[in-house]
């Protein structure tokens, strides 16, 4: 009964595909020291930093891509990659009115004018485009609390000391291959610190654009919650339609103090490739928070759309005593799209907690794999986990896989997993219609009941950007 | 999968005496695995099947060298009570009954059988010996087991009873192949016990292929084994409306690998899997299951329970596959474990890997420990505490006892467990 609207759903085109005329400024093509000192004085970086990244890149040579991962790929020609694009600019914008209006164009082509989003929704926002930060709102507001909220490049000019002391704490640099690489070539990112007990009134937000071909995009965000503090953060992302695979090789970081609580909000919207899998990012993102006081709280919420292939496993270090994690995700994957998502949750504190939401979709030719782990260390007394991972079918071309890792070392822990697989059921469907409710609102309303539990932890501003997302993909679909 | 390649050479592990060397027809098969096993070597500790036991070191490390068997084994002591079985057993790699005789089943020494051609069809076919370095060991080293025929339509009233002890420390491996006609039905007991506590290694691949509308119901009952090292494969290849209950009931050992695995290569099929691992002192108990639905309309379920206390480990790893035709499949699977002592261990990875659309798959598993509010409740009516927690364990335990067919095979068990239970040192 399903066959056109399945049809329909997979032919439907991604919407971010446009590409914008902007002058960049790029390296060549290529990976090695010398490119790396290229960025480095391009960033007009300390001695440390250069230090710090060619000790990365020396790692990394000696590393070997992962293979573990539920996803196929043809190999990655590392040397193919530019490794720095920059939207050309005559200097650092202080306000908007210096950025150039092609880029303000081009965000406000994705609804994030930045102007706007300034004026109404009051979200801090920091524009990345290709390799740089190009612009971040609201700065002065924040400064007033003692917030620090910018772009990575002037976090190091303007707060080493912070930036050297918490890069690579949590993510190590010879963490794995990508976080490896990732520590060699980044270019840009965001910063944030929130000083003790302030409450950021604020969501701040991070909007990642690719653009320029050929580019590789390695961003880096570092946040920092002092002790007793609070931040919501949020992150978008979209890239232009383009033939051949881009990469996207992100890493961000959390460090949550005593009594911190840091949410971080993710809405992946990368180009996922056409309908025969041509094209698309590959996203190979590391991201983790570290709980590292007592009673810290670090939250991860993420609506994982896009991308050609999706790696990324944010995670949570619960080191403080009574500290807890939390991770929502709704992963939809379609056409040639192959999504490697989960979680883990290091209980090394006692009386953590953590619990796990994840809710896979899958449809078209894609493969949808849920992978995490729960790990209890012996130090762990009365840890509690609970996980959840279920999965949602549509069409018989696609793959719902689970590897949920549970390791307990502690025996006053309770650990609890449960996870189902199944297509949306035709009775559901069924009593819908019966009240009137069309085919096509009948599956809208089971889906986003299906992933309601994760979109009620977006913030307002997201969770009607994912709505509309998941809507856009799944309505109609019926398996 | 990879495999580490690591410097254990096979013919340390005794490959170059294995019966399957008599067997002319078998000889390809013989050179193949041997290269492959060469090539690729035994898991070591990174290859993800075998993380979290590593039963290559553990091997190699393996003393048999000053270890005399007691020369007599009584085997009366590893009866059933009550059960009316077939019983062969085996003493080392000696069989030390006499054959069964029933009418129309043929139960022969595999490599007597292999000899005539019988089960060449279905040797090596339904276990890849290529998928496990320890299968392909097997393949090529061993000694001892049994060809198993159940002609069609006949069902085998008395269930065949195979005693595998160890004397001394022995290093062995046996192969069964198991194959049941149309309409027919069986029940293979498998049972390992070893003398004193010595070292031992036994390695056992069993297949079994089970046609239209057959039953076969497969124990493995690991009790009184101490010091034994061992890896037990099972592969099931299922028909057309056929139905197989496995039971795995690991009491002991030293380091016990249980290799599960059915394959539901028809429609209809029905499979249940019950599994309790019973641990204790330091022993390390690991079940590998897989469930394969290939063809659409089938049912499995899956349930293993695990206690563990002092320094043991438990392992538990299942994994279902539906394949992309495969609708209409429900596939069930509960793990659940209890932590007993602060250094006791459990890993357990519940894995689902689906590729059809119209199917109903769950998974779910849990780790905790014994309710003290039960606890409580038995000891205010007054019940004292140990036995109160005897009762709370027997009661967790109890679910994959209460799943087994054979009333005297149950009540043998219940009584071996919640005697272990009962013992305050459990």
């Amino acid at each position: 009964m399903s066959k056109d609207i399945i049809e329909e759903f997979t032919s439907r085109e991604y919407e971010h595909g446009w590409t914008t005329n902007i002058e960049v400024d790029a390296a060549p093509k290529g990976l090695n020291e010398e490119i790396i000192r290229f960025i480095s004085a391009k960033k007009n970086e300390p001695e440390w930093l250069l230090e710090w990244r060619l000790k990365a890149y020396r790692q990394w040579t000696r590393m070997k891509e992962p293979t573990w991962p539920n996803v196929k790929y043809p190999p990655i020609d590392y040397q193919d990659i530019i490794y720095y694009a920059a939207p050309k600019q005559k200097a650092r914008p202080e306000s908007l009115e210096d950025v150039d209006p092609e880029l303000l164009k081009t965000f406000e082509k994705l609804g994030i004018s930045l102007v706007e989003q300034k004026r109404l929704t009051g979200v801090a926002v920091d524009a990345v485009i290709d390799s740089v930060s190009v612009a971040t709102t609201f700065k002065e507001t924040l400064a007033e609390l003692g917030i620090i909220f910018c772009s990575f490049s002037e976090a190091v000019q303007k707060h080493p000391d912070l930036v050297r002391k918490y890069m690579g704490s949590v993510v190590p640099v010879n963490d794995n291959y990508f976080a490896a690489l990732n520590s060699a070539v980044f270019t840009d990112g965001s910063f944030c610190y929130i000083p003790k007990g302030v409450r950021c009134p604020m969501e701040l937000s991070t909007y990642f654009r690719i653009n320029a071909a050929n580019t590789g995009q390695f961003e880096r965000t570092l946040i920092i919650a002092d002790e007793g503090s609070y931040v919501s953060y949020l992150e978008g992302c979209t890239a232009p339609m383009r033939d051949e695979h881009q990469l996207h090789a992100a890493v961000v970081e959390i460090y949550a103090m005593k009594n911190a609580h840091v949410k971080y909000s993710t809405v992946q919207n990368w180009y996922p490739g056409d309908k025969e899998g041509k094209g698309g990012i590959y996203n190979f993102v590391t991201k983790r928070g570290l709980c590292a006081g007592e009673h810290s709280k670090i939250s991860w919420t993420q609506v994982e759309t896009g991308s050609a292939i999706t790696w990324k496993y944010p995670s949570c270090i619960l080191k403080g005593d009574y500290s807890s994690g939390e991770f929502y995700s709704v992963a939809v994957t379609n056409n040639y799209q192959q999504a490697d998502t989960g979680t883990k949750m290091i209980h090394i504190g006692k009386g953590t907690r953590s619990r796990i939401v994840s809710k896979g979709i899958s449809a078209g030719h894609s493969q949808n794999s849920y992978r995490g782990q729960v790990h209890v260390l012996k130090r762990a007394e009365g840890a509690r986990n609970f996980s959840q991972c279920d999965s949602l079918l549509m069409g018989d071309k696609c793959g719902a896989h689970t590897f949920p890792y549970i390791d307990v070392e502690n025996n006053t822990a309770h650990i609890e997993h449960e996870a189902t697989t199944s297509k949306i059921g035709e009775d559901q469907i069924f009593y819908c219609q019966q009240r009137g409710i069309d085919e096509e609102s009948a599956v809208a309303l089971i889906v986003n009941g299906y992933a309601r539990e994760v979109l009620k932890q977006l913030p307002m501003e997201f969770a009607v950007e994912a709505q509309k997302l998941l809507a856009l993909t799944l309505e109609g679909s019926v398996g | 999968m990879t495999t580490n390649a690591i410097d254990t050479n096979p013919t340390l592990l005794g490959v170059s005496s294995g019966a399957i060397d008599s067997i002319p027809s078998l000889a390809t098969l013989r050179d193949e695995t041997f290269r492959h096993l060469q090539e690729v070597g035994f898991p070591g500790p990174k290859n993800e099947e075998y993380k979290y036991t590593p039963l290559t070191r553990a091997l190699e490390k393996l003393s048999l060298d000053d270890q005399e068997g007691t020369g007599t084994v009584n085997l009366a002591d590893y009866a059933i009570p009550d059960l009316d079985a077939t019983v062969v057993a085996f003493v080392n790699e000696k069989c030390v009954t006499s054959l069964p005789e029933t009418e129309g089943l043929i139960v022969k020494p595999l490599q007597e059988a292999l000899s005539e051609g019988k089960g060449i069809n279905h040797f090596a076919k339904i276990v890849d010996a290529q998928s496990d370095a320890f299968v392909a060991w097997n393949t090529l080293a061993w000694t001892y087991g049994f060809y198993i025929e159940v002609p069609a339509g006949k069902t085998l009233t008395k269930p065949l009873v195979i005693l595998h002890v160890s004397d001394g420390a022995v290093r062995k491996a046996a192969r069964n192949l198991i194959v049941v006609g149309r309409n027919a039905q069986c029940t293979v007991i498998q049972m390992f016990a070893s003398t004193g506590k010595g070292a031992s290694y036994v390695n056992v691949v069993t297949e079994g292929f089970v046609d239209e509308n057959a039953r076969l119901d497969l124990y493995a009952i690991q009790a009184d084994m101490p010091g034994q090292i061992q890896f037990n494969q099972t592969r099931v290849l299922q028909k057309d409306n056929s139905r197989v209950n496995s039971y795995a009931f690991t009491l002991g050992g030293k380091l016990v690998r249980n290799n599960l695995a059915l394959a539901l290569d028809g429609q209809g099929c029905e499979s249940h899997m019950y599994g309790l691992y019973l641990l204790n002192g330091d022993t390390h108990a690991d079940n590998h299951t897989v469930v394969d639905h290939i063809k659409p309309n089938s049912f499995s379920n899956e349930l293993y329970k695990g206690i563990m206390d002092d320094t043991s480990r438990g392992v538990f790893n299942g994994k279902i596959y539906v394949r992309p035709n495969a609708q209409k499949t429900n596939a069930f699977q509960s793990n659940r474990n209890i932590l007993l002592s602060t250094d006791a261990k459990v890993n357990t990875k519940p894995q689902l890997e689906i590729w059809a659309d119209d199917v109903k798959c769950s998974h779910g598993c849990t780790t905790g420990q014994i309710d003290e509010d039960a606890l409580f409740y038995l000891m205010a009516r007054g019940i004292p505490r140990s036995t109160a927690r005897a009762m709370l364990l027997y009661a967790f335990a109890g679910e994959t006892i209460d799943a087994v067919s054979l009333p005297p095979v149950q009540q043998y068990l219940a009584q071996r467990v919640s005697q272990r239970l009962q013992r305050n040192d459990f």
